[in-house]
C-alpha cells in the first residue's frame, strides 16, 4: 500500500485498500450480535499507532478489544479496524510490599490475581468472571459484588496513560486531566486507549473466604436482607428465580461472604496458592466440565428451567440455612467460569443480559414490574443476579445508591424483535424511576433513553471531551453509533444498524 | 419474498435482471449497493427506491467491469457504506449480435471481459471475504447458453460455461466454510439484451426471473435453471452425442 498525502485523501483520492486476510467476524460476549472487521493484534503501542496512521488514510474507524467479554455491541466495529489488545499484556511494575501494581492493558483478571495472590493481594474489584482484561475493565468501569463497599475499579485506579489517535499519550490521575480521568473510565475506549494502568490491589489474610447461603422468600425480603447485611458483608449477591410468579416474585438465595481476618486461616501460606484456588476440572470427579453444557442444553426452556431453578431454590432453603461455609476466592467471585462454555446451552441465537440499576428506594418496586413484564411476554429470564451498588463520580457512570438487577434473556430469530419490544418497556420503568444502564451489558438500548439517564449536561461534556481527544472522529464502536450517532452528527461515517 | 440477506451488492443493476434482483432485494429489508456504468440511471432506481423506504437503503455506484484495478477498494468501500456485506449478486452480460460466419477477435475479447473477467475480479473479492468470515452467498448469472456450444454464439457461450465452471470451483473451495455459492442458469427473459430476437420459448419477465433466482439462492442451490423447466433442456442438450449435435440446426 502506497502512503497518500492528506490533499490527497481529501480530495477523494484514498482508495486505500485494507488487508482482505484481517477480516474476521467479530462478536459480542452474548453471541447475539456479530459484524465483520478488520482485526489487528499489535504487540507493541508503535503498531497501535500505525494502525490509526492506515484507518486515517483509508477513511475508516477503529474500535478497541479487550477480552470481547462484553455482551452486546461494545466491542464491535463493523466493516472497520478492531485493535485486539490481548497481546500487550505484560505487568510493568509490582510493589509487593504496598500492593501497587502497574500494567499494561491486556492483561487480564486472571493473569492479575494469579500474580498477586501469593504475595498477599487481591484484585479490589472483580467481574463474574476472570478473563476481561483490564483495559476493558477500566474503559467499562466494572463493579464487583462489593460494589456498595469498594465502588468501581476505577475508585482503585491511581494513575494510567492515555493514548489519543493523534499518537499523543495523556497522563491521568487524581492530579493531572482529572476531567479526562473521570470520563475515560466509564468512557467505553471512545476516547483513547489506555496503554499503562496503575492501580491498588486489596490486602488479604488467607485465600478463603467465609460464605453464607441466605434464602429471600421474595423481592421486599431479598432488599430487607441486603439493607441488614450491606454494613458487615464484604461481598453480597442474590440470585434470583425468575420463573417464580405471585407472591414468590424475586425469591432467590443471597451470599454473603467476608474476608477473613489475619491469624483466622491457619495456613495462609497454602490457601494463597495459586493451585489451591483452581476450579476442579471434573464435576463430581467424573465429568469433565467441558461436557456440562451439554447437559445443561436441554433445560434451557421455560419449563427447565423453571424446574431447576425450583430445586436450587429449595435445596437452598432447606440445606443452607445459616451454614457458613469456606470457598477459595476464586470459587465465590467466578463461579460462571466454573462451567466452560456455559453460554452455548443457550443455542446458536445466544444471549443479551438487561441491567437496570435502580434508586435503592424503588428497587424492589421497578424489578418486580421487570420480573412480572417478562412472565406475561413469555420470555422469562433464565438467569437473573441482583447486587447492591453506590453512586460514584464518573462521568458515564451506571453506578446509583441502589440495586441493580442483571437478566439473561435467550435469543433466537424468532423472539428478537419481541425481546428487543420487551427491553424498550422495561426501559420505560427503568428511566421513570431515575435508574441507568450499564454498556457492558447492553445491546438494546437506544440514544434519546441515554440522554435522559445520563443527563444532556454530561453527555455534551463527554462529546466536547471526544472532540478534543479525537477531533477526526477515529475511535467508533457499533454501540457508540447506535447510541451517541446523532451526537455525534458529521462525524460519523455511516450508520450500522442491528 | 422474505429473504436472509441484510446487505448485499447488485453488479450490473441498471437493468434488466440485475435491475429487478435490485429492486426485489430493497423492498426485502435488504440494503443494496447498485453498480453498472449508466449512472443516472442507477440514481434514478436509488431514488425511487430510496423515496419508498424513507431512508438511505440503496446506493448506487458508476463502474465498468473493465476496469480491475478499483475493484478490491469498490468492493470494501461498500462493504462499508451498507455496513455489512452478505451477498452478492454478479449479472452484467454481453450477447453481441453476431453473423454465422463472423470471427471478431475484439468481440470476443469483449465478451469474456464482461461476462466472465468482469465476474472473476468482483467474485474473487467476496471469495476472499467469505472465506474468511465463514459466511455468504454469491451469485453468478450464467446462461443456458454454457450448457453446449452451438453454432450462434460461440464467445457467448464459451463465457457462461466458463463461468458455470469457476463458480463450481468457488463452490468447491467455500463450501465447508458455510459459503453459498449459485449458478443461475436462464432461459430466455425479455430484457434489452433480448429486445429484437426471434423465435424466443418460455419467455418470462426480468422480475419473474429475479424472483426464481432469489428463491434459489435463498435454498443455497448449486445451479437453478430460470425458469426450472429449462433443466430438463439443459440434461437432452448435454446428453447429445457430438457428431448428432453437429447436425442439429440449434
Ligand atoms: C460471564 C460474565 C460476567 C460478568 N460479570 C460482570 C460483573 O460482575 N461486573 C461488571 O462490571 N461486569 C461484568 N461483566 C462484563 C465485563 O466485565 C465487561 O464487559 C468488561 O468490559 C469486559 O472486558 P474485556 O476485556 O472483555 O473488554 P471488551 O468487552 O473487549 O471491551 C469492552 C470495552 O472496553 C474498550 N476497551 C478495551 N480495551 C481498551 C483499552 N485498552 N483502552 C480503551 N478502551 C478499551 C472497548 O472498546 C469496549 O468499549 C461480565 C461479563 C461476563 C461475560
Ligand atoms: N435476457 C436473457 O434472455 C438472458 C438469458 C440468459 C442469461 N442472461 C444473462 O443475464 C444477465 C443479465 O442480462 P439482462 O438480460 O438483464 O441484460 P441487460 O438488461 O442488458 O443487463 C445487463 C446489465 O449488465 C450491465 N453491464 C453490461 N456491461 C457492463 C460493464 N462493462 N460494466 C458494468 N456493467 C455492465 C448493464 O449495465 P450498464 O450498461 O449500465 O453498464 C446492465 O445493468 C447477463 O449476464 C446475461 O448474459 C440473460
Amino acid at each position: 500500500m502506497s502512503q497518500l498525502t492528506s490533499e490527497q485523501i481529501a480530495a477523494g483520492e484514498a482508495r486505500f485498500i485494507l488487508p482482505g486476510e484481517n477480516l474476521e467476524v467479530v462478536e459480542g460476549w452474548g453471541g447475539a450480535s456479530n459484524s465483520v472487521a478488520y482485526v489487528f493484534r499489535p504487540s507493541t503501542f508503535d503498531e497501535v499507532r500505525s494502525v490509526f496512521e492506515l484507518a486515517r488514510q483509508s477513511g475508516r474507524t477503529v474500535a478497541f478489544r479487550g477480552a470481547g467479554r462484553s455482551y452486546g455491541d461494545a466491542a464491535l466495529n463493523a466493516e472497520n479496524a478492531v485493535l485486539d489488545l490481548t497481546r500487550l499484556n505484560r505487568i510493568l511494575a509490582w510493589d509487593p510490599a504496598g500492593g501497587t501494581i502497574t500494567l499494561e492493558p491486556g492483561v487480564t483478571i486472571r493473569q492479575l490475581w494469579e500474580y498477586v495472590l501469593p504475595h498477599g493481594w487481591w484484585p479490589p474489584v472483580v467481574p463474574g468472571t476472570m478473563y476481561p482484561t483490564l483495559g476493558g475493565c477500566l474503559a467499562m468501569n466494572i463493579h464487583g459484588k462489593n460494589n456498595y463497599r469498594e465502588g468501581p475499579i476505577g475508585d482503585h485506579v491511581t494513575e494510567f496513560d492515555l493514548l489519543l489517535p493523534n499518537g499523543d499519550l495523556k497522563r491521568c490521575s487524581r492530579t493531572e486531566n482529572v476531567e479526562l480521568f473521570d470520563a475515560a473510565v466509564g468512557g467505553f475506549g471512545i476516547l483513547g486507549c489506555f496503554t499503562r494502568i496503575t492501580l491498588r490491589m486489596k490486602r488479604i489474610y488467607s485465600g478463603l473466604l467465609n460464605v453464607e447461603a441466605i434464602t429471600a422468600r421474595s423481592l421486599d425480603h431479598m432488599v430487607e436482607i441486603f439493607e441488614q447485611r450491606t454494613a458487615g458483608a464484604d461481598y453480597l449477591v442474590g440470585w434470583i428465580d425468575a420463573l417464580a410468579g405471585g407472591s414468590h416474585v424475586g425469591r432467590g438465595v443471597i451470599h454473603a461472604a467476608n474476608y477473613l481476618a489475619e491469624g483466622a486461616d491457619p495456613h495462609p501460606e497454602r490457601t494463597l496458592r495459586v493451585e489451591s484456588q483452581q476450579l476442579p476440572d471434573r464435576i463430581l470427579g467424573i465429568l469433565p466440565k467441558s461436557m456440562l453444557w451439554r447437559l445443561m442444553r436441554p433445560f434451557m426452556n421455560n419449563t427447565g428451567v423453571r424446574v431447576v431453578n425450583g430445586l436450587k431454590y429449595h435445596a437452598s432453603a432447606l440445606l443452607d440455612r445459616g451454614r457458613v461455609v469456606r470457598q477459595s476466592h476464586v470459587e465465590f467471585a467466578f463461579l460462571l467460569d466454573y462451567v466452560p462454555n456455559w453460554k452455548q446451552a443457550y443455542g446458536t441465537g445466544g444471549l443479551i443480559q438487561y441491567q437496570s440499576f435502580i434508586p435503592r428506594e424503588h428497587a424492589a418496586d421497578v424489578f418486580r414490574r421487570q420480573l412480572v413484564l417478562a412472565q406475561e411476554a413469555g420470555f422469562p429470564p433464565y438467569l437473573a443476579v441482583f447486587k447492591r451498588h453506590r453512586a460514584d463520580r464518573f462521568l458515564m457512570t451506571h453506578g446509583v445508591d441502589g440495586y441493580s438487577l442483571a437478566l439473561d434473556f435467550r435469543i433466537t430469530p424468532r423472539n428478537r424483535r419481541a425481546i428487543w419490544d420487551l427491553a424498550a418497556q422495561l426501559d420505560e420503568i427503568v428511566l421513570a424511576s431515575g435508574g441507568r444502564f450499564y454498556f457492558a451489558k447492553d445491546s438494546t438500548l437506544q440514544a434519546q433513553s441515554v440522554e435522559q439517564y445520563l443527563g444532556s449536561d454530561a453527555v455534551e461534556r463527554f462529546m466536547r471531551l471526544k472532540r478534543e481527544c479525537d477531533p477526526e472522529g477515529i475511535l467508533e464502536t457499533n454501540l457508540y453509533r447506535r447510541l451517541f450517532g446523532a451526537r455525534a452528527g458529521d462525524q460519523i461515517l455511516f450508520r450500522g444498524e442491528r | 419474498m422474505n429473504l436472509p440477506w441484510k446487505h448485499a451488492i447488485v453488479v450490473g443493476a441498471s437493468s434488466g435482471i440485475g435491475e429487478a434482483i435490485a429492486r426485489r432485494l430493497v423492498r426485502a429489508g435488504c440494503r443494496v449497493a447498485l453498480i453498472a456504468r449508466r449512472a443516472d440511471r442507477l440514481e434514478a432506481i436509488c431514488a425511487q427506491l430510496n423515496r419508498e423506504a424513507g431512508s438511505e437503503v440503496a446506493i448506487a455506484v458508476g463502474h465498468d467491469v473493465h476496469v480491475h484495478e478499483e475493484i478490491p477498494w469498490l468492493f470494501q468501500n461498500c462493504a462499508l457504506r451498507l455496513g455489512g456485506l452478505d451477498a452478492i449478486f454478479y449479472a452484467p452480460g454481453v450477447l453481441p449480435r453476431i453473423a454465422p460466419d463472423e470471427y471478431d477477435t475484439a468481440t470476443d475479447v469483449e465478451t469474456i471481459q464482461v461476462n466472465l473477467l468482469g465476474a472473476i475480479a468482483w467474485l474473487n473479492q467476496a471469495a476472499l471475504r467469505f472465506e474468511k468470515t465463514g459466511r455468504g452467498t454469491i451469485v453468478g448469472i450464467g446462461s443456458i447458453a454454457g450448457d453446449r456450444g452451438r453454432r450462434g454464439n460461440p464467445v457467448y457461450c464459451t463465457s457462461k460455461a466458463a463461468l458455470a465452471t469457476y463458480l463450481e470451483s468457488l463452490r468447491n473451495r467455500l463450501g465447508r466454510r458455510g459459503v453459498k455459492v449459485v449458478t443461475a442458469k436462464p432461459g430466455f427473459i425479455d430484457t434489452e439484451m433480448t429486445h429484437g430476437l426471434t423465435g424466443m420459448i418460455w419467455l418470462i419477465s426480468a422480475d419473474r426471473a429475479a424472483e426464481l433466482i432469489l428463491r434459489a439462492a435463498r435454498r443455497g442451490r448449486t445451479t437453478a435453471y430460470i425458469p426450472e423447466r429449462w433443466r430438463l433442456v439443459g440434461l437432452v442438450v448435454r446428453m447429445i452425442p457430438s457428431f448428432l449435435f453437429r447436425r442439429l440446426n440449434v
